[in-house]
């Protein structure tokens, strides 16, 4: 093992060396090689120390759980709802206000519809779950138009009514919308940290995090709006 | 336990509070305040060469001496990344045809480094990994010492004598500090099917999933591991205080009438953990549980005899309604009207930076910017907050030297997304600079680095420190993969940028997570840690707006430990050093004309005690007639010094 890993650390000394002689000179030249030093693991309080070796200092390889994976799955459909009605509201609504929350959840959501699908992309994942569409199962007999697809998204039905309305209708359907599906994010979030095992990827723990933190904020947002359209 | 102690600290804080008479500030309207504007199409920023080890570089009055890659254990693999970059991209459209197959595991760019904190010679860099221990005794020649590996992120660190701080909050921190994180269930993860949303009227609340809950582990660490680092090889963890949701940050306090004890002021932003996991930890609205561990700080007391005694002794709530009693007292979110940023509600605090000197605390508590009297550390009492309607998060503070100012930044977006973009607004994401003056905070402008981005390129203000040039107010701050800008504002209402360094996307393909994390000066050098490529040292260097005799004097300013959100007030001594920085400030706004910098270079450089007294009166006279208060301070500053006169030791320094 110790051997193995000695193996890999020199080779990463060479391809980083490598990469300095093939490239521009100037950050190179400054680019030190990482020193010789001991990696020490500490025990629990009460308890010594373990030296590791540059092999095992990483950790083990860990495939995302089989949760994270559906998160970010489920996500993408939900971020893509979002857009969606992100999008009639160009057409639809008059007022300047909702639109400027509309644009901003607009510019979040785009944004982390990328992060999620890269997120995947680097993983060997496929973007959606089996799941996730209804595609060749007999529906015949359900009615599927008050079915959501996730926790929070609109409806068929509640997606039709907000396509054929316009102006001040348009709005607080597209607030009390957006309100329900941003609880429908948050919770799916929720539901992620209560999931055993999930959540220990540290870039999906700090976009789920920032996922709560943004729609948390955007539903005290819409909810003023929603107050003062009654005064 | 935590509760119990809250509830009859929250009375007294109210009544305090109301005494102090809080105000909390309306919305501000916008159009008056003033906002730097974004760079032009030539700035040598724009179109850098990506790269990891590679990138295209551009320097302004800053340059990079040293740069260390992340040691094994830490570092990126770059067989990973060269596999995926030789991936071909997926088909469109065919969201589950097969991928290649992922070699990157989780982290092609290795693991997180992030905060930084300095003890005499050495640096500790933090990383959602562990902290890595570097020998700066020649900053040039930077020496890992030990790598110490303890996953959970952040890894906010801060150093105190013989005792090393670090945050946890991920969900893979073991007491252990064990890499091998907690066990996914072997069998496939029964995820309960997705719950039709109520089709009943729009907005009505979505029915609660009670999902199981994973096992609570007697293994598991959030809060904040104390680790003795008397041997600098050897670090021996001696404590973990454990807290309901965990530490995103912490800062450390030290109380200068308290020779005993240090504390910790614990910022946790995640979520609250079982009961089940630790004791008395709810996650429930204020209105249902007034013990809820939201809304509030954790204060951990830390015995320096006994750190393993360490524990929480106050959860205060300081965002209590004076009148109502509310916890839920602050911003709850909600519009500040046309065009104007959404704010995240107030849960709790990102960031605390306090000034023991000044007995005050400025925290940037998510959708706030607060003001506390930490006179009695273990007690603070909330003196004022503000709100701002451009502000997604606030994130983090730094007082100005003399305590008059306060800039707070805005992580909009988490740090994760790219917000630098020619098309994102120049007063979202940015630096909000406040003015303090009888406790109360009042917005000046706003600072945003002004070189646009691309859209590889996670970007938005993060950390950053002063840097000690007397007579200005400097800030040297991080803006992940917008790079380093150096602000001046000892004009609050016209921030400008006065130096820079900046590279190209760390993938020049797709979005990566890299830039830097914290930027801080320290003794004479800038040390950065750079999320995925390393630790990088700079040295300031003289342009139009910064001369050699400014940079001199900032490097007479040592300290023995800094811990940048335990902000230390700094004094220089009083030589020549410091007086040609003065001179060349006047010189550079006019208050002082050629022949007169010459004639004072002149008689400093003879230190002929007489003829500089006389300058010195004349000094202190024309102060009153001078451009600016700023200007009038620096030249009885200077008059102050040359009165004195100068040991010919400490010209000859210059």
């Amino acid at each position: 093992m110790a051997e193995e890993g000695s193996i890999r650390f020199a080779f990463r000394l060479y391809a980083a060396a490598l990469l300095c002689l093939s490239i521009v000179p100037a950050p190179c030249k400054a680019q030190a090689t990482p020193a010789d030093a001991p990696i020490v693991q500490p025990g629990a309080p009460g308890h010594s120390n373990k030296t590791l070796t540059a092999a095992t200092a990483a950790g083990p390889h860990r495939e995302p759980s089989e949760a994270d994976v559906k998160f970010m799955q489920d996500m993408i459909m939900h971020h893509g709802q979002a857009v969606e009605m992100t999008e009639l509201l160009k057409t639809r609504s008059h007022n300047t206000e909702v639109q400027a929350i509309g644009d901003r959840i607009n510019v979040s959501q785009t944004d982390e519809l990328r992060y999620m699908k890269q997120w995947l992309q680097d993983r060997g994942k496929p973007l959606a779950s089996e799941h996730d569409s209804m595609a060749g199962m007999d529906m015949s007999g359900m009615d599927m138009a008050d079915m959501a697809m996730m926790p929070g998204m609109l409806t068929p039905r509640q997606m039709d009514t907000l396509r054929k309305s316009t102006g001040s209708t348009f709005d607080h359907l597209f607030l009390t919308g957006m309100i329900q599906h941003h609880t429908g994010a948050v919770n799916m979030v929720k539901q992620l940290f209560n999931t055993q095992g999930a959540g220990q990827d540290p870039q999906l723990f700090d976009f789920a995090n920032d996922v709560d933190n943004t729609q948390l904020a955007e539903i005290d947002f819409m909810q003023h709006m929603l107050k003062k359209e009654h005064q | 336990m935590i509760a119990r102690l809250t509830s009859s600290f929250t009375r007294s804080a109210v009544i305090t509070a109301l005494a102090l008479s809080v105000s909390f500030c309306a919305a501000q309207t916008t159009s008056s305040v003033y906002t730097n504007p974004r760079a032009g199409a030539d700035d040598p920023r724009i179109g850098l060469k990506g790269g990891l080890y590679d990138a295209g570089e551009a320097a302004f009055g800053l340059k990079r001496i040293v740069s260390l890659p992340k040691p094994a254990g830490f570092a990126p693999d770059l067989a990973a990344i060269a596999a995926i970059d030789a991936a071909p991209e997926p088909a469109p459209g065919a969201p589950r045809a097969p991928r290649p197959p992922g070699p990157a595991g989780p982290a092609p760019y290795g693991t997180t480094n992030s905060d930084l904190a300095f003890s005499s010679t050495h640096l500790f860099v933090g990383n959602y990994n562990g902290v890595n221990f570097y020998d700066i005794s020649d900053p040039a020649k930077i020496k890992l010492v030990t790598s110490m590996v303890c996953p959970g992120g952040q890894g906010d660190v801060s150093v105190y004598g013989h005792l090393l701080f670090m945050s946890v909050e991920a969900a893979n921190g073991r007491l252990d500090c064990g890499t091998q994180g907690f066990p996914v269930p072997a069998a496939a993860t029964p995820t309960p099917a997705p719950e039709p949303a109520s089709p009943a009227a729009p907005g009505a609340p979505v029915a609660r999933q009670r999902p199981p809950l994973p096992p609570p582990s007697s293994d598991r660490v959030k809060g904040v591991r104390i680790f003795d680092i008397s041997d600098i090889s050897k670090p021996k963890q001696v404590a973990d205080v454990q807290t309901c949701r965990g530490s995103h940050t912490h800062t450390l306090v030290v109380d200068p009438k308290d020779k005993d004890n240090v504390y910790i002021y614990v910022s946790g932003s995640a979520a609250v953990r079982q009961a089940e996991e630790l004791a008395g930890c709810s996650g429930a609205d204020p209105s249902a549980d007034p013990d809820t561990a939201l809304f509030t700080i954790v204060v951990i007391k830390v015995p320096l005899a006994h750190p393993e005694l360490s524990k929480v002794v106050n959860s205060p709530k300081i965002f209590t309604d004076p009148a109502s009693g509310d916890v839920n007292g602050l911003w709850k979110g909600g519009t500040h009207g046309e065009g104007t940023q959404t704010t995240s509600a107030t849960r709790g605090c990102h960031d605390i930076t306090v000034r023991s000197d000044l007995g005050l605390a400025a925290g940037a508590c998510s959708g706030n910017g607060i003001l506390l009297n930490i006179s009695d550390p273990v007690h603070p009492v909330r003196l004022d907050a503000v709100n701002d309607p451009n502000y997604a998060f606030w994130h983090s503070a730094n007082f100005s030297n003399d305590g008059t100012k306060v800039l707070f930044t805005d992580e909009w977006g988490g740090g994760g997304q790219p917000r630098c973009r020619s098309t994102d607004p120049m007063n979202w994401g940015a630096d909000a600079l406040f003015n303090l003056k009888d406790g109360k905070l009042t917005l000046a402008s706003y600072y945003k680095m002004p070189a646009p981005q691309t859209e590889l390129e996670n970007c938005v203000a993060h950390n950053g420190s002063l840097i000690p040039i007397p007579g200005r107010d400097i800030e040297v701050q991080s803006w992940y993969q917008g790079g380093v800008s150096i602000v001046d504002f000892t004009d609050i209402s016209h921030p400008i940028e006065i130096g820079y360094f900046d590279r190209g996307p760390v993938d020049g393909t797709r979005h990566a997570m890299g830039g830097q994390w914290s930027t801080y000066w320290y003794n004479g050098y800038i040390y950065g840690s750079e999320i995925a490529r390393g630790v990088d040292v700079f040295k300031l260097v003289p342009n139009k707006y910064l001369t050699q005799n400014e940079i001199d004097a900032a490097s007479q300013v040592h300290v023995a430990e800094l811990n940048v959100q335990n902000q230390e007030k700094f004094s220089w001594p009083a030589n020549y050093v410091v007086a040609h920085a003065y001179i060349d400030q006047l010189a550079r706004s006019n208050s002082l004309d050629a022949k007169q910098v010459s004639s004072l270079n002149a008689a400093i450089a003879k230190n002929k005690s007489k003829e500089l007294k006389t300058m010195a009166a004349s000094l202190d006279k024309d102060a009153a007639a001078a451009k600016s208060p700023v200007d009038a301070n620096r030249m009885h500053k200077l008059a102050d010094i040359i009165k004195q006169g100068g040991a010919p030791l400490q010209a000859s320094l210059n």
